[in-house]
């Protein structure tokens, strides 16, 4: 059966430009992680906070090394040494994450939060069938179900995503990419998380590929209702795909909207440049170079994080941190050029 | 609303790790195991420069020395004659092993006194500074042994070794550069030969030509020294073939010996030299264990033979443990050390088998 | 289970094949190039040992026609050959009329078995503790014990087997310093003989595992810790797995498919240490059995059992060759 979804279709339907009304399932509030080396922390990710709302997609779009997979990686908890969560609160249903001992942490994986990983080339363990991956993660955490039931609803999972059945019995090497990556996507919603964090789930595919993939996950997002936090750098990509719009800079969360608020007006400078620098088939358009320098992480300048390369830098900006302020319905913005 | 901090709060400082900065002494060839591997095989290069000067070498030859003479260190030995008078002997126990066929040991055990306690080693000689590691039953000084033998077998080692490495990067840069049939050919005899047990062929060719030279020793050793350096070259041949600096230098027109020699080497060495003490280790070993079949040079000490005529004088039973613990030891920290020297240099190829503290 | 396929098959039969008739070249070129004639100088050499050999005319010509030797060099392979696939080896020199397969036969059982028995437990034990050594969880304590086990790495096996003789069976007089069973005991499935040899069996089996364990140790750990920078390792642990399977089904699963090569690739190392073992400790396995080859000169026996062991080793590695696929799905008929 195959998934058809009109990519036109706006993703917003649905959400409308009031999400506040909405429930809160991910409220990530003052996050810091550091990675300790022999020259000092590096701040990968330097107070961040945002919100998820039930129901949505939210795209949190940055270059690489921004700091967006670490925060990821920080909402699961497996933060890899020498990186360290330093300080925030990771709320979860309501639940903090950050405090959590490694058994507490090991129920909520999975059952409340689950994954989508960015290669899924080499995400499923070479040794085990599909069937057995997708079955260790209902039984880690239902227990012992029986043969027959286990079968069917791994069966439904495959028809959700648009996956022949025949593949229950194969090994990850007899799949191609794009089927490796939707089991990754059918495992994720196995038990019905309440957000599904994917980090770049279509970065290691072609692009027919990345279509299907992209559709399968509008789909479980609209028939399941599930959240996600839809990690990537391709913006005419989270354009398709997500609701609202997170946009981080070197470790510190710069703009988040709604997605198309964010394309028709980009508030803060990086934004700007990010989108101008998204080739159109329509218009010729010079690359815009931007200049200046990128700061080291380990000694960040005070002030705003982005004056190195910001066109529309001020005195202020180098002194005084701007702080993510919400000065339209639902559009914040870290930035001075608009106090 | 949310709030940015201007500052790092005194709360959110992470533990700071030891503060080590960066300088010359991070560099991975200082790898403790290797350095560590390289001064004990120094130690016993030194034996061979450093023990003629001080020590008369020709007391390694047979019937040159006093016979069952025990370490100067040892205690409880040079009783009186009363003591020795009062001393029972010991029953003979069950030392001769009841083993089908026939037992080339079987004769000799039956003539010598049975081991046991301390006692009966006093059927041995007077310890003397004149031969401070003690004597054996041909009349041979153990120290003089050990300075004439120790050198001889890591000697053995390195030429094997070396001519197998040396085999080893003509076939292994050819197989890996060339490829197509001549790589396969190479492959599949170098695979095949990994796989006999070459100790096994080693005692055929050393029992048909009794007498074995130092040098002709190593040539056997390194018949069988080969497979493995080439089977190694060629994989890493195969990895950078198709790198991108090796095909810059294709295309730029450099001739196939420069692209093996300037491009692909340098980055093979760690590599290389791992697997070259390796084999050096390797051919040690074949080598120590032919000797101690019996199959070594005769005229010439060296350890392996040490211990088979320790062996075949039942020394172990007899307690005269001097007379097959030392070259047992000098064998030990000679393995050890090349062992040391592979492992250390696995680590500076392998950055990730440093472990964590490698990882910053 | 795996993906055994009748290309890998072939392939891996082939190779078994040739490294049989490489090997068995090689030990039958070696008298040929000795300097001499080979007959001439077995007998000199029987002679020179025990004095004066009966009929050696006789012999002489016996052997000439049973080996062909009077017949070119090609035929004489082809025969020799034959005769080996066939495990016609011939008669032994020194124990006459013996045949040389028979012996070997005798002796097979005890090498095998302490070859089996002895890898086995090295390789479960050592790639235990390697696997071990790379999980945080395991207690400090543990951990210690990887340099222990290393430390003996570097001791041949034989040369542990006289240490171990010494201080076991000189010293403390707790095991018996050689032989495989105690004397007055018959052969065969009784109680007193089986316990014998097991006791006769546990210096000598300690001597192979304690010396070889390091390797697999060091082994596993490397691979373990490569496999837990793979990319599954992170999925595994995203699933709230437990992380005792995390371990074992992720990592160590993973990890024991190049221990499983190298094990293949050493084994005629291990062979050729085991032989040593038996020399040491008199077992009457094949390695014995060609020392007292050795000694008296009995050609015949030594190239026969070489030829034994060229085929037993290759043999075990074709066995390990073919288990491969069953273990890693991934491989078909394609590896390394």
């Amino acid at each position: 059966m195959t998934v058809n979804l009109d990519p036109r279709t706006p993703a917003l339907a649905g959400v409308g430009a009031d999400s506040r009304s909405r429930e809160v399932v991910l409220d990530v509030r003052n996050l810091k992680v550091y990675y300790s080396t022999p020259t000092g922390n590096v701040r990968a990710v330097d107070d961040v906070s945002f919100k998820v709302y039930q129901g949505e997609i939210l795209g949190l779009v940055g270059e690489s090394g921004c700091g967006k997979t670490t925060t990821a990686m920080a909402i699961l908890r497996m933060v890899q040494p020498p990186g360290q969560i330093v300080g925030g609160q990771i709320l979860l249903d309501d639940t903090d994450l950050a405090p959590m001992s490694e058994r507490e942490l090991r129920d909520v994986r999975w059952n409340a939060l689950s994954l989508i990983p960015q290669g899924a080339m080499n995400s499923l363990n070479p040794i085990m069938r599909i069937k057995n991956q997708i079955g260790e993660a209902i039984e880690a955490h239902e227990g012992k179900q029986p043969k027959a039931k286990l079968k069917e609803r791994i069966f439904n999972l495959f028809t959700l995503v648009g996956l022949p059945s025949r593949i229950y019995d194969m090994y990850p090497h007899e799949l191609s990419g794009g089927m490796k990556q939707r089991v990754c996507i059918a495992m994720a919603i196995v038990l019905h998380p309440s957000l599904i964090i994917a980090d770049e789930p279509t970065s290691a595919l072609d692009v027919v590929v990345q279509r299907v993939v992209g559709q399968t996950l509008l789909d479980v997002k609209q028939r399941l209702g599930v959240s996600m936090i839809l990690i990537g750098h391709d913006m005419g990509l989270q354009a398709q795909l997500v609701d609202r719009l997170a946009v981080m800079y070197a470790g510190h969360m710069v703009e988040v909207a709604p997605v198309a608020n964010v394309f028709a007006e980009p508030m803060h400078p990086y934004t700007q440049l990010l989108i101008d620098s998204i080739p159109s088939i329509k218009q010729r358009k010079p690359l815009k170079l931007t200049e200046g320098l990128t700061h080291d992480l380990r000694n960040p300048p005070p002030g705003c994080i982005f004056q190195g390369r910001c066109p529309k830098v001020m005195e202020v900006c180098r002194s005084v941190k701007p702080l993510l302020t919400e000065y339209k319905l639902d559009h914040q913005v870290a930035c001075h050029l608009y106090e | 609303m949310t709030t940015s901090a201007q500052t790092v709060p005194a709360g959110d400082k992470i533990q700071p790790r030891k503060k080590s900065k960066l300088n010359r002494w991070d560099s991975p060839w200082l790898n403790g195991k290797f350095i560590a591997g390289v001064l004990m095989i120094g130690s016993i290069m030194m034996l061979g420069v450093v023990g003629p000067l001080f020590w008369d070498l020709t007391l390694s030859y047979p019937a040159s020395s006093p016979l069952n003479l025990p370490p100067v260190f040892v205690p409880g030995y040079g009783q009186t004659a009363e003591q020795i008078a009062a001393d029972k002997p010991q029953t003979e126990t069950t030392t001769t092993s009841s083993v089908t066929g026939g037992n080339p040991f079987k004769k000799q055990e039956a003539a010598k006194p049975s081991a046991g306690t301390a006692g009966s080693l006093v059927r041995f000689g007077t310890p003397t500074w004149a031969h401070p590691l003690g004597t054996e039953s041909n009349g041979r000084d153990m120290l003089a042994v050990l300075l004439v033998g120790a050198p001889r077998s890591l000697y053995i080692g390195l030429i094997a070794a070396t001519i197998g490495m040396f085999v080893g990067i003509i076939l292994g840069f050819t197989a890996g550069y060339m490829g197509g049939w001549v790589d396969a050919v190479i492959r599949t005899i170098s695979d095949s030969i990994v796989v006999i047990p070459s100790l096994a062929v080693l005692i055929v060719i050393a029992a048909y030509v009794r007498t074995v030279s130092i040098e002709s020793l190593a040539l056997l050793l390194a018949l069988f020294a080969w497979p493995g350096p080439t089977r190694l070259i060629r994989a890493q041949v195969l990895s950078m073939r198709e790198r991108g600096y090796v095909q810059m230098a294709r295309i730029s027109g450099a001739s196939a010996f420069s692209i093996m020699f300037k491009e692909m080497m340098p980055n093979m060495l760690p590599y290389l030299a791992a697997s070259y003490t390796g084999n050096v280790s390797g051919a040690i070993l074949a080598a120590a264990s032919l000797e101690a079949l019996g199959l070594g040079p005769t005229r010439i000490p060296t350890l392996g033979m040490t211990i088979f005529y320790a062996i075949r004088a039942a020394a172990v039973l007899r307690g005269m443990w001097w007379w097959w613990g030392i070259p047992i030891i000098a064998l030990i920290i000679v393995f050890s050390g090349l062992f040391l020297m592979t492992t250390g240099l696995d680590e500076i190829a392998n950055p990730r088998l440093r472990g964590r503290k490698a990882a910053a | 289970m795996g993906g055994l396929t009748w290309g890998y098959l072939l392939k891996r039969l082939g190779m078994w094949l040739l490294t049989i008739l490489i090997g068995t070249t090689i030990i039958f070129l070696i008298p040929r190039l000795a300097p001499g004639d080979p007959v001439a100088a077995m007998v000199g050499r029987m002679s020179a040992q025990s004095g004066f050999v009966e009929n050696s005319a006789q012999i002489i010509e016996a052997w000439r026609t049973k080996f062909g030797l009077d017949k070119p060099l090609w035929e004489q392979y082809v025969r020799y050959m034959g005769n080996s696939l066939r495990f016609d080896l011939g008669y032994s020199l020194a124990s006459f009329p013996s045949r040389v397969d028979k012996m070997v036969l005798n002796a097979l059982p005890w090498t095998v078995g302490l070859l089996l028995v002895a890898t086995l437990i090295s390789f479960v034990l050592g790639n235990t503790i390697g696997a071990l050594m790379a999980w945080e969880r395991t207690p400090r304590l543990l951990k210690s014990l990887l340099p222990v086990t290393l430390t003996f790495t570097s001791i041949p096996f034989f040369m542990l087997g006289i240490l171990l003789i010494y201080v076991f069976a000189f010293g403390l007089k707790w095991l018996p310093p050689s032989g495989a069973y105690g004397r007055n005991l018959v052969q065969g499935i009784n109680w007193p003989f089986i316990s014998s040899v097991g006791y006769h069996a546990i210096l000598p089996i300690m001597a192979i595992v304690i010396a070889s364990m390091g390797l697999w140790a060091l082994g596993m750990r490397g691979m373990m810790i490569t496999t837990s920078g793979e990319d599954y390792m992170i999925l595994a642990e995203a699933k709230g797995l437990r992380p005792s399977r995390v371990f074992w089904l992720y990592g160590v699963r993973n990890s024991i498919l190049p221990q499983v090569t190298a094990l293949a690739l050493n084994l005629g190392a291990i062979v050729a240490g085991s032989l040593l073992v038996e020399y040491i400790f008199a077992l009457p396995g094949v390695g014995y059995l060609l020392y007292q080859g050795i000694v008296t000169s009995d050609y015949t026996l030594i190239q026969g059992i070489v030829f034994i062991l060229i085929f037993v080793t290759a043999t075990l590695v074709l066995i390990l060759d073919l288990t491969y696929p069953l273990i890693d799905p991934r491989i078909t008929y394609e590896r390394g």
